[in-house]
């Protein structure tokens, strides 16, 4: 059959309007816009200026089809989260036309609509019904649900005495029991431990494996290349590629790093550049501060290292830095923790060290996850995500053969004998 | 599954006006019911005596007017005591109140739902009016409860009530709406709020008897929806007031225009909240 699409999206845009769309308005700047509203008009004749306007989407046309699990990435403010307002109906598009074919959830944080003065199994069926569950679905699945958020003893207890893992077990365990024709999920894995992570992965596995559509938007790329087949690459709000997910995922990481980098500079790489924070990531660096990516030799030492900037005291935290290649694949997941090491400092700008010896990595652009967190639960103080790290090259370490084909992330030197 | 079976959706920019889409509003009472019992369960949690609240306001109010008005200014109440001359005022105002109140605020409290799921935005404000609704039936048993403790008779007009209850309520929908949609985007709406309610307040017979005001006032007064509703009440109730006439058409025009010139603008403005709300936070 030809049409047997489930999204269809014809030069979808979106503008806004710069400033208007966090603040609300108040009637008095109404009336000051009314007043200048003339020399405005006059004004943007007369330069062609659009005033303050920004296009979040940008001519995007794409069609999906029934029973595709799709990737969505590109970097922060690209456009990847009004894509997902837009198909699921929380905003309008200022140009272009979509068509949705199928009963559509969208889950754009898990928990939303949940009450802290309601019990768990008040916020079950308010929560279920928010996100287009009948009420009788609801009942059917309500044990399910609980069993598969582990607080069956807590259930009639208000979710304002939960822990935060507790919380997040349960919004996640009603969303993950939705049966939509088509899912649209941002980011919803930031939070929660990792054991629970993987649980929700799998869950999300099944679904897209039962014919459903889904579309997905997360800064994890390996879950992404496990999850998808082919994946959307927005940038700036247009549409760069529309393929399969390991060469998107590739020309995403090489075309993201290629931009020079402003000294250690992280802020692009932020995944939440607009939360509160007590403690932010200013920069990362290997070996020493430089605007260009730094190029190491193959098995050679080096040293991350990262600037954070506290606002308060911060006691007992903890950092992780996750090692990823080209793919997207995490490598090695440095956790502080692990190694007695937790975060303890004064409010200011502290650096931090990690020495890495006798890790030995093929040629090729390297990049890193940073995050720093209080615990494994709750919501993480910042995280940089993606940011290229260094290149690696074979400068005659291997000098046997300068250029081959490694196909594999790691080498090893190792003993070879005849017996 | 098969293709025809799902259901298509078209998204595309804003329009022009849509009038309030009553299938689409049927598919989702589920959520309305859910909304509603979600504001009136949590006003009354963490209250040590709960929903008794909502008969103990118009009591305690009762008291105060009937020491007031009743005892020290001795307004006339046509021979009603009149303790329950201002209750069957008070019983309406209140619901009214109550409903434009909270409906008014109600979009921005609930912004994390407007701007992370889809629905009939209007469900928001019509949740509200249901929770003040809720709490008036809850109060009405008091006002029943007076009437055959000083022995009057339930009179047959009663049955006009729920006819006077559907007017209130789209004129508590119709201001719900123009108010929780102008609030959006402008928040000077909720700092008004209570001056409207004042001001509103005192224009509604109340605590005194519309037949106070000279005759050739009574119909611009009926303009104002609320005082046709709470003569109706005293009407069916007592026998005194206005009988339903040119009063009460006076209010039902008003209320009908109130709840569709509301509703039409609050579905041409409904796809621009999520925007202007911002998300509410992460």
């Amino acid at each position: 059959m030809m049409g047997d699409f489930a999204i269809r999206a014809e030069g979808l845009s979106k503008r806004y309007r710069l400033g208007k769309t966090v603040r609300y308005n108040a009637l008095r700047d109404v009336l000051t816009d009314a007043m200048k509203a003339p020399f405005r008009a006059f004004k943007t004749r007369s330069n062609g200026t659009t005033d303050g306007l920004i296009w979040a989407l940008k001519d995007l046309s794409f069609e999906i089809k029934q029973g595709d699990a799709v990737g969505i990435i590109g970097r922060n403010g690209a456009g990847k989260s009004t894509l997902l307002k837009i198909l699921s109906r929380i905003t309008a598009p200022t140009v272009g036309c979509a068509r949705v074919r199928g009963r559509l959830a969208s889950l754009l944080e898990v928990g939303t609509g949940f009450h802290p003065e309601l019990s768990g199994r008040e916020n079950i069926f308010l929560n279920g019904a928010i996100l287009g569950m009948r009420r009788q679905e609801i009942a059917r699945k309500f044990d399910a649900i609980v069993a598969f958020a582990e607080i069956d003893k807590f259930v009639d207890t208000p979710v304002k005495y939960y822990s935060s893992g507790m919380y997040v077990r349960l919004a996640f365990s009603v969303a993950a029991h939705l049966e939509p024709d088509i899912l649209l999920v941002d980011e919803v894995l930031a939070v929660g431990d990792a054991a629970f992570q993987r649980k929700c992965l799998g869950k999300m596995g099944e679904t897209s494996r039962e014919g459903r559509t889904v579309l997905f938007v997360s800064h994890n790329l390996g879950a992404m290349s496990a999850l998808t087949r082919t994946c959307v690459y927005i940038h700036r709000g247009q549409l760069m590629d529309f393929g399969e997910t390991p060469s998107v995922v590739q020309r995403y990481l090489v075309e993201n790093s290629s931009e020079q980098r402003s000294v250690g500079g992280v802020s692009r790489y932020r995944r939440d550049p607009y939360m509160e924070t007590p403690l932010r990531i200013n920069r990362v660096w290997v070996n020493e501060d430089s605007t260009e990516v730094p190029i190491l030799q193959m098995g050679a030492k080096f040293s991350i290292f990262v600037e954070v900037e506290a606002t308060k005291k911060i006691d007992g935290a903890g950092m992780d830095v996750a090692l990823k290649d080209i793919h997207g694949q995490r490598i090695v997941v440095l956790f502080s923790w692990d190694n007695g090491f937790a975060l303890s400092i004064s409010s200011g700008r502290h650096i931090i060290q990690i020495d890495i010896e006798g890790l030995k990595l093929t040629p090729g652009r390297y990049f890193a996850d940073v995050g720093v967190n209080q615990t494994t639960v709750t919501r993480a103080y910042d995280v940089i995500l993606d940011y290229p790290l260094f290149e690696i090259i074979n400068q005659g370490q291997v000098p046997q053969w300068l250029d081959r084909p490694w196909g594999a992330i790691h080498w090893q030197e190792v003993e070879w004998k005849l017996r | 599954m098969q293709t025809s079976d799902l259901p298509d959706i078209e998204i595309r920019p804003d329009t022009a006006f849509r009038m309030l889409d009553a299938r689409e509003l049927w598919s989702y009472r589920e959520l309305m019911y859910f909304l509603t019992w979600r504001d009136v369960k949590v006003r009354y949690k963490q209250t040590a005596i709960g929903i008794v609240w909502a008969v103990l306001q118009p009591v305690a109010m009762m008291l105060v007017f009937t020491l007031i008005f009743g005892r020290l200014a001795k307004m006339p109440s046509s021979g009603v005591p009149f303790s329950l001359f201002s209750l069957s005022g008070l019983l309406p105002w209140q619901l009214f109140s109550r409903a434009i109140t909270e409906s008014t605020n109600s979009l921005v409290t609930d912004q994390r739902l407007i701007s992370r799921v889809y629905f009939p935005r209007i469900i928001v404000p019509i949740a509200s009016v249901m929770a003040a609704l809720v709490d008036f039936l809850i109060a009405a048993t008091i006002l029943f409860l007076l009437l055959v403790g000083y022995g009057l008779p339930l009179r047959v007009e009663l049955i006009w009530m729920p006819l006077f209850m559907l007017l209130l309520i789209l004129a508590a929908l119709g201001v719900g709406f123009w108010l929780s949609a102008l609030n959006v985007e402008y928040r000077d709406v909720t700092y008004t709020l209570p001056f409207l309610n004042q001001f509103w307040f005192f224009i509604t017979p109340v605590v005194y008897p519309a037949s106070l005001l000279p005759d050739r006032w009574r119909f611009v007064y009926a303009l104002n929806p609320i005082a046709g509703v709470v003569e109706g009440f005293r009407w069916a109730l007592f026998g005194i007031g206005t009988a339903p006439g040119s009063m009460l058409a006076a209010s039902a025009v008003v209320s009908i225009l109130l709840f569709c010139t509301g509703s039409m603008w609050f579905r041409r403005r409904e796809r621009s909240f999520a925007d202007a709300i911002g998300s509410g936070g992460r």
